[in-house]
């Protein structure tokens, strides 16, 4: 039938259309999916991807689209690092929540202060957090040669249980009647992170997710260390011989990407949710492995990536409520999308041949 | 012609996207012959035996064995009509042992017992002494060749395929492996014999085939023509020795004192003791089969592995505790055996690889931030200087032939001007022509002024430009001795008559 050839070099063009290639797929799988539910696939698939950016509500959903983009975005471009020199930091979740803990335990030590420094403070703190949190499975790996996956994965439940202390406990709300969750920074300015024009979705998080989308980009094409990133991915014996320390870019990429997933925490915890809480984390930690993924492993494809999956989430909950499409539809239609992505990456290291077919016959 | 033809080829042709592998290739092999298929690196031959073996099938033309059509869907069929073959690179488990191998690699094994009973009668019948109970990861190269060809010829063939068999022996064992295949051919076996050895080729086949850019360009008699005529039908162009100036050497620049090193591969080779001196414009040449320690020598002088900092020492200084960067600013500069992995990396383009050990001496990152505009000159400059056959400095490494990687790999170290340059395996698969150019290249850079360490495998590049030589086995280096003078038989003693032949001591050689 088919044959697959590999191309002598990894096509360019298709590396840049597989992920549109990816979703027209989705869009009409999906399409059959809604069909089989019962319900229109057009009138679905037009409330997941048009509605949100220029439908009725759109003013308002696009913010959120932005709300959702910025810590995915700042996440997954950390992590994109690593794992283009092949080192899997899949505990994300994790150093955001320790973030979020570390930067708003900052802000919240100094109630009720107003200075124009805490704010800076916190990001500081926040950024700091998510570090630490990864630089223990970092140690781990370059001391003692433990898997980063496992550990860095598993220290996600302990920062989720840390989380319900921090909630119940040591960052509580004296205030709050004796209710879990902290005190709500959108009340004390000094260590708030509104919105900057309101009605846009637009805050610091989004701002910082874009020049840390910048900073990588000049990191990986510009700087020696971006260099040594993708050799030590591509050719570990290579690297080696270029004289790039493994232990070294452990430390480093596992750091980067902990320190922009904490930070991505305290603009959240700050901004968008407003107070430490229980349920605090919604798993961006996880669903940045996805978009980073997504986006190619590149700063600007992982921009689109994370602005996609924002769409899909904000589009899928109108689905959700307004045509009463299950959310495990839109579950399923977002694994799709993944899943079409990694099929047709194929075409980008392959080409699909019918001649071998028509050689058979004869 | 009168003669029994085994087997025939007509106008085989077979296109690979960009590059015809084959373009209306027509031999034929008779019985009981030694058939030499020659050419340089990607003239096609590769794609030919493929074909012969079933492993890739013909765009155009047939073959024919013993006068029937003969079109092998599969190695397998290949097999059944009597077509065996002998890879370069051996697919052998190194923790089984001899038998268990042998019966892996056949479509019918029979029982253990009588298996080994049949190897035994084979090996001794065709003097290759081979024990079936022991496990392949102790034996030596040569003696995993035995393993390979004996069960090629328990399944009693009528054409042996050998791809580029001596590139792995010592000079005693090529001996015996050729009287391995002279006896197989008076019994009547055929016998494809691939390789770019002139010299083998003279002394061991019938007839040879030539073949350039996929096409043949003649047949001949070896026996009746010179290794340089072949030589030059194999390139089409006249070719240049290695011309060696003659001077007297310098001050010491390399010396290596008492340089022990664990192996870093479980199947590799520790250095135990390796001593030696490279002065300037001296070119020092380490032989020795492969798996002796070379991969380790090289990876202790670049600075891969570390070791103690006097064990390896420039102009005197002690440098064996530092890495590959502070190496080559102190001026060593050395190209692994490796070309696609380790000296380069596949994947990225000759721009990105020219960084990849450039960046120091030829200065192309600025406060960490790298001078894409430097490097791309760098690039074109050893595409240009070295004659690197690709379609410009954008292509990724891998997409190179051999050949051409080798050159451009070299060209990148030898164009930093070290003052030390070590090199393994410098003209491993690379076309005659591009060999004599790289070898010209190193001697140059000798003349220059540099200590030059040439680790290789094939004894008659050490003898064409070493003023020293000194054999590598099992980890240790002999005393290095002049090469003026020495005979191949020596140089065979150097390096390791004592293993191999009657199965003594046991060598560890990595997969």
């Amino acid at each position: 039938m088919f044959t697959l050839e590999k191309r002598p070099t990894p096509s360019k063009a298709w590396a840049w259309g597989t992920p549109f290639l990816a979703v027209a797929l989705t869009m009409v799988a999906g399409g059959l999916l809604f069909a089989a539910l019962g319900k229109d696939p057009f009138a679905v698939v037009r409330t997941i991807f048009w509605d949100p950016l220029f439908g009725e509500f759109a003013r308002y959903l696009r913010g959120q689209l932005l709300v959702k983009a910025a810590p995915l975005t700042l996440i997954a471009v950390g992590l994109a690092l690593g794992f283009r020199a092949g080192i899997w930091n899949i505990g994300a979740e994790g150093q955001y929540i320790i973030g979020a803990i570390t930067g708003a335990a900052i802000g919240l030590a100094v109630y009720p202060t107003e200075s124009r420094w805490i704010f800076p403070l916190m990001i500081l703190g926040g950024a700091f957090g998510g570090w630490v949190w990864a630089m223990i499975p970092a140690l781990l790996r370059t001391k003692f040669n433990t898997n980063e996956i496992l550990v860095s994965l598993m220290l996600v439940y302990v920062a989720e249980t840390i989380l319900s202390k921090a909630a119940t406990g040591f960052l509580r709300n004296p205030e709050g009647m004796g209710f879990p969750g902290s005190r709500s920074f959108s009340s004390y300015a000094a260590a708030g992170n509104p919105e900057l024009i309101a009605g846009t979705g637009l805050h610091w998080g989004v701002v910082a997710a874009l020049i840390a989308v910048i900073w990588a980009y000049v990191l990986l094409q510009r700087h020696l260390l971006g260099y040594q990133i993708k050799l030590a991915g591509q050719a570990p014996r290579a690297a080696r011989f270029a004289g790039v320390s493994a232990d070294r870019l452990v430390m480093l990429c596992m750091g980067m990407s902990g320190a922009l997933a904490g930070l991505a925490g305290l603009f959240e915890v700050t901004g968008p949710a407003g107070q430490i809480s229980i349920d605090f984390n919604v798993g961006y930690g996880f669903t940045a492995i996805i978009v980073a993924f997504l986006g190619r492993l590149n700063p600007f494809g992982i921009l689109l990536a994370a602005l996609l999956m924002a769409l899909t989430y904000v589009g899928g909950e109108m689905a959700a409520t307004n045509l009463g499409l299950p959310s495990s539809a839109i579950r399923v239609f977002q694994g799709m999308l993944l899943f079409f992505l990694l099929a047709v990456d194929l075409l980008s290291n392959y080409r699909i041949r019918l001649a071998g077919a028509a050689r058979e016959v004869r | 012609m009168a003669r029994d033809v085994l087997l025939g080829l007509e106008g085989i042709s077979k296109t690979y996207p960009g590059v015809k592998a084959n373009d209306g290739v027509s031999f034929s092999i008779g019985a009981g012959e030694v058939h030499a298929l020659l050419g340089e690196n990607g003239a096609g031959k590769s794609t030919l035996v493929k074909m012969i073996y079933g492993l890739v099938k013909p765009d155009e033309g047939r073959m024919t064995l013993r006068g029937q059509p003969y079109a092998p869907p599969e190695p397998r069929a290949a097999r059944a009509a009597g077509v065996a073959m002998v890879f370069q690179h051996f697919s052998l488990f190194d923790a089984l042992n001899v038998a268990e191998n042998v019966a892996l690699g056949m479509d019918n094994p029979p029982p253990m017992r009588a298996l080994e009973g049949r190897i035994r009668e084979v090996s001794e019948g065709y003097g290759l002494p081979l024990d079936p109970a022991r496990l392949v990861g102790d034996l030596s190269a040569g003696e995993r060749q035995r393993v390979e060809i004996i069960r090629c010829l328990l399944q009693d063939p009528k054409l042996l395929i050998m791809d580029e068999p001596t590139s792995v022996l010592t000079p005693q064992e090529v001996d015996i492996l050729f009287g391995t295949l002279r006896q197989l051919a008076a019994e009547g076996t055929s016998i494809l014999y691939i390789s770019h050895k002139l010299e083998e080729i003279k002394a061991l086949c019938d007839e040879a085939t030539i073949l350039r850019r996929g096409k043949v360009v003649g047949t001949c008699t070896p026996r009746e023509k010179s290794a340089r005529e072949m030589a030059e039908m194999m390139v089409g162009a006249t070719l240049n020795v290695p011309k060696r100036a003659g001077k007297e050497p310098g001050p010491v620049a390399l010396k290596v004192q008492e340089l022990s090193v664990a192996s870093p591969s479980a199947f590799g080779t520790s250095l135990k003791g390796v001593n030696f001196e490279v002065r300037q414009g001296e070119v020092l040449g380490i032989g020795g089969v492969a798996g002796n320690g070379q991969d380790e020598l090289l990876l202790a002088l670049s600075g891969e592995l570390r070791t103690p900092r006097d064990t390896v020492q420039i102009h005197g200084r002690g440098i064996g505790d530092s890495g590959p960067n502070d190496r080559r600013r102190d001026g060593i500069c050395a190209a692994p055996e490796e070309r696609l992995g380790h000296a380069a990396a596949p994947d990225m383009s000759l721009t990105e690889n020219a960084l990849l050990s450039g960046a120091v001496r030829r200065g192309l990152t600025k406060r960490g931030f790298i001078d894409w505009a430097r490097t791309r000159d760098f690039a074109e400059d050893v595409v240009r200087t070295f004659d690197v056959r690709t379609p410009g400095i954008g292509t990724a490494a891998r997409a190179l032939s051999g050949g051409n990687l080798q050159k451009f790999v070299l060209g990148r170290e030898i164009m930093q001007e070290p003052e030390v340059i070590v090199v393994n395996q410098p003209t491993w698969g690379v076309d005659a022509a591009a060999a004599a150019f790289i070898r010209q290249a190193l001697l140059n850079r000798a003349e220059a002024g540099a200590a030059v360490v040439v680790i290789s495998q094939d004894i008659d590049e050490i003898m064409e430009i070493a003023d020293r030589f000194a054999a590598l086995n099992e980890g240790r280096l002999s005393e290095p001795v002049p090469t003026q003078g020495l005979t191949i038989d020596q140089i065979g003693l150097m390096l390791g008559g004592a293993h191999g032949m009657h199965q003594a001591e046991v060598s560890h050689v990595h997969a």
